[in-house]
């Protein structure tokens, strides 16, 4: 079984200035009780885009993600703290981002981004400051070389785990990884008693 | 490298790898127990229905139900009053899975039934020395038994179901030791939210984080478990104690606890569990725990807290500024006397028999402010059952307050339990992100008895002023 590759974007970035965007602001808890992965996006941060009557905000700059030319997300410092919901990744991902640039992104968050195609980087204090107040700029991201390149500033490498990236690189499902390593599960738990 | 002198991480790591990891791949971990509740497993189910995969080890599997299941009970026509149809759905999909899967499931009507990190420990499923995952980031709270517990994704779910490993690289280790003694009227939940202030929201992320002081050794089981739940709000998807005498009083009889010469066996394997000494930490942090008072928050991420009878500091940037204004709560302004419109009394870090003793006991005879609502919401039927063989439930009824059925209620409101936009809750749960309770809810997180102390003042009180003999 095979998953989308992911190799390289180019993509405007939208972002979001605010520290510490936990994970019930992308996907407020009221939409957890779906048993489906698909249609998150409509609730992906909602109290953000709506007003209390339930309009959208046209105020929000999250909204440009709909055009398809911004599919990178610029967001504060600690973003995706909180809870350990995948929705939050796949709400994202619904409404149109690709990938997710901060100073400082949470790790339950990027381990089940890295599993669905949505790309976290981290990035220097330096870099970030930088796109947090330059949005809308253009941005061209590789995964093999693990260099983030945004307009008007010096192109910057990133980490990414070595085996999601290479999952993500050639579309490999880490699930097929695990159970081909059954022979040595089988054997831990005769050695260990479990 | 045995010579090496290791961290608890490191036992209870090297104990479960199955793969080691190397610089191309991570370990594969063996998971001892898989925790399973409605909100994070059903996505799980549906991978494994279309690779044609089974559950690999139900033996090794337990499913709760807790985040969406009604705190109200069933009507004349035994109907729960559910908070939406998808709600009830995804409890009835939780039911059929665990069915067709052979996995046991403690469910709607089952005494065992709970809140799935209160349950586990009180089944004496959790145990020291174990790996323990659930599609819940306070999974961590099962790190008090001296476990290496964390919470996982919905797509890891699917791998512990399919071959009860994960994929992991080891988390770096760092210490948090609490010096001297607590003061009277300041508990583990204090004790936490000092921490988080201290070393920030972010402060743990990446590291396993393992409690150690004379302070945390004095704590109770249920006092570790509230420790160790807020480790994921300093962003450590770990926290763990280092078992001892107190582990295993509360072990021994449990349930699911080894009995007889397994027992003895157990305990004297769990006794290794420690962190040598010179072990290296990657990170150390000290604090006074005889300096934290009662301590609440006033913003909106857990580490904008502060001493109940404090100032709230000035705002730094753009986002403090913009959770005042969401909180409504003036940088510089006194946190005590802040209006209360509810209190809730519950969740996976405080809604333990021990938790529901602090708060009856500044409840005894006291009245909850009136306008002031308050939810009281045990963590399981076990509790539920303790409480009112010892009289709890009319001490909270008698008050004013509302005592409800076992679940996660108002921490997270995915049942219907929430406040209304501009409420101000005083609440013994773990989140105060916006709307978490709610759209345009404003949560103060606080121990039971501040909480309990302030559905009777109706503002934001310290509980020291309610008790006998204690001064603030």
């Amino acid at each position: 079984m095979s998953i989308e590759p992911f190799r390289t974007l180019t993509s405007r970035t939208i972002v979001l200035p605010e520290e510490n965007i936990d994970t019930d602001q992308i996907i407020p808890a009221r939409f957890l009780t779906t048993t489906e992965r698909a249609g998150l996006g409509a609730g992906a941060f909602y109290d953000w885009r709506y007003d209390e009557a339930g309009n959208l905000r046209n105020s929000s700059p999250i909204e440009q993600v709909k055009g398809g030319q911004h599919a990178i997300l610029v967001a504060g410092g600690n973003f995706a703290c909180g809870s350990s919901r995948e929705h939050a990744p796949w709400a994202l991902l619904d409404l149109g981002f690709r990938a997710v640039i901060s100073s400082d992104i949470a790790d339950i968050f990027t381990s089940n981004s890295l599993k669905n195609g949505l790309l976290p980087i981290e990035v220097d204090e330096k870099t970030h400051d930088f796109l947090i107040n330059n949005p809308g700029i253009e941005i061209s991201i590789d995964l093999e070389t693990q260099i983030v390149s945004p307009t008007g500033v010096a192109p910057v490498n990133f980490t990414t785990e070595k085996f999601a990236r290479r999952c993500l690189l050639d579309g490999v499902d880490p699930l097929g990884f695990l159970v081909n390593q059954m022979a040595s599960i089988k054997e831990y738990e005769d050695v260990h008693g479990r | 490298m045995k010579d090496q002198p290791q961290t608890l991480l490191d036992k209870l790591w090297e104990r479960h790898i199955a793969v080691p990891e190397t610089d191309e791949n991570p370990a594969v971990l063996y998971i001892d127990l898989h925790l399973i509740h409605e909100v994070t497993s059903p996505q799980a189910f549906a991978v494994l229905a279309e690779r044609g995969l089974k559950v690999r080890r139900p033996d090794r599997t337990i499913g709760t139900l807790d985040h969406s299941t009604p705190t109200l009970p069933a009507d004349e026509n035994g109907e729960l009053p559910y908070g939406t149809p998808a709600a009830k759905q995804q409890v009835e999909q939780l039911i059929e899975n665990c069915g067709v899967h052979g996995i046991e499931l403690f469910g709607l009507g089952d005494p065992r039934r709970g809140i799935v990190h209160v349950i586990g420990p009180e089944l004496g499923l959790t145990q020291p020395g174990k790996t323990i995952v659930c599609g819940d980031s306070h999974t961590s709270t099962h790190g008090a038994f001296g476990a290496l517990a964390f919470g996982i994704g919905t797509t890891e779910v699917g791998h512990v179901l399919a071959t009860q490993c994960v994929l992991q690289r080891k988390p770096k280790a760092m210490r948090v030791t609490f010096d001297g003694e607590l003061q009277p009227g300041v508990g583990a939940k204090d004790m936490a939210l000092a921490m988080i202030a201290e070393v920030g929201a972010d402060g743990g992320q990446g590291y396993a984080i393992e409690f150690a002081g004379p302070a945390v050794r004095a704590l109770s089981m249920e006092a570790r478990m509230t420790l160790c739940n807020m480790s994921i709000e300093a962003g450590a998807r770990s926290g763990m104690i280092a078992p001892d005498e107190t582990t295993f009083a509360w072990l021994e009889g449990a349930d699911r606890a080894p009995k007889g010469a397994e027992w003895d066996a157990a305990v004297a394997d769990w006794r290794t569990l420690v962190s040598e000494e010179g072990a290296t930490f990657h990170k150390e942090v000290d604090i006074d725990a005889s300096a934290i008072k009662p301590m609440v928050t006033y913003g909106v991420s857990p580490d904008a807290a502060a001493p109940v009878d404090a100032l709230t500091p000035p705002a730094a940037n753009a986002s403090d500024a913009k959770a005042a204004e969401y909180m409504q709560i003036e940088p510089g302004a006194a946190i005590e006397d802040v209006d209360v419109d509810r209190v809730f009394i519950g969740s996976c870090t405080n809604s333990r028999l021990s938790d529901l003793r602090e708060a009856a006991e500044i409840l005894r005879g006291r009245q909850v402010k009136d306008g002031v609502i308050a939810l009281i919401v045990p963590g399981s039927e076990a509790v539920r059952k303790a409480a009112e063989a010892e009289g709890l439930h009319d001490i909270f009824r008698s008050a004013g307050a509302e005592w409800r059925e076992p679940g996660c209620s108002m921490c997270i409101g995915m049942n219907g339990d929430q406040g209304a936009p501009g409420d101000l809750v005083v609440s013994t749960s773990n989140r105060n992100f916006m709307g978490r309770q709610g759209k345009g809810v404003r949560t103060v997180l606080a121990s039971p008895a501040t909480a309990a102390a302030s559905a009777v003042a109706g503002k934001i009180a310290d509980p020291r002023d309610f008790m006998e003999g204690v001064s603030s």
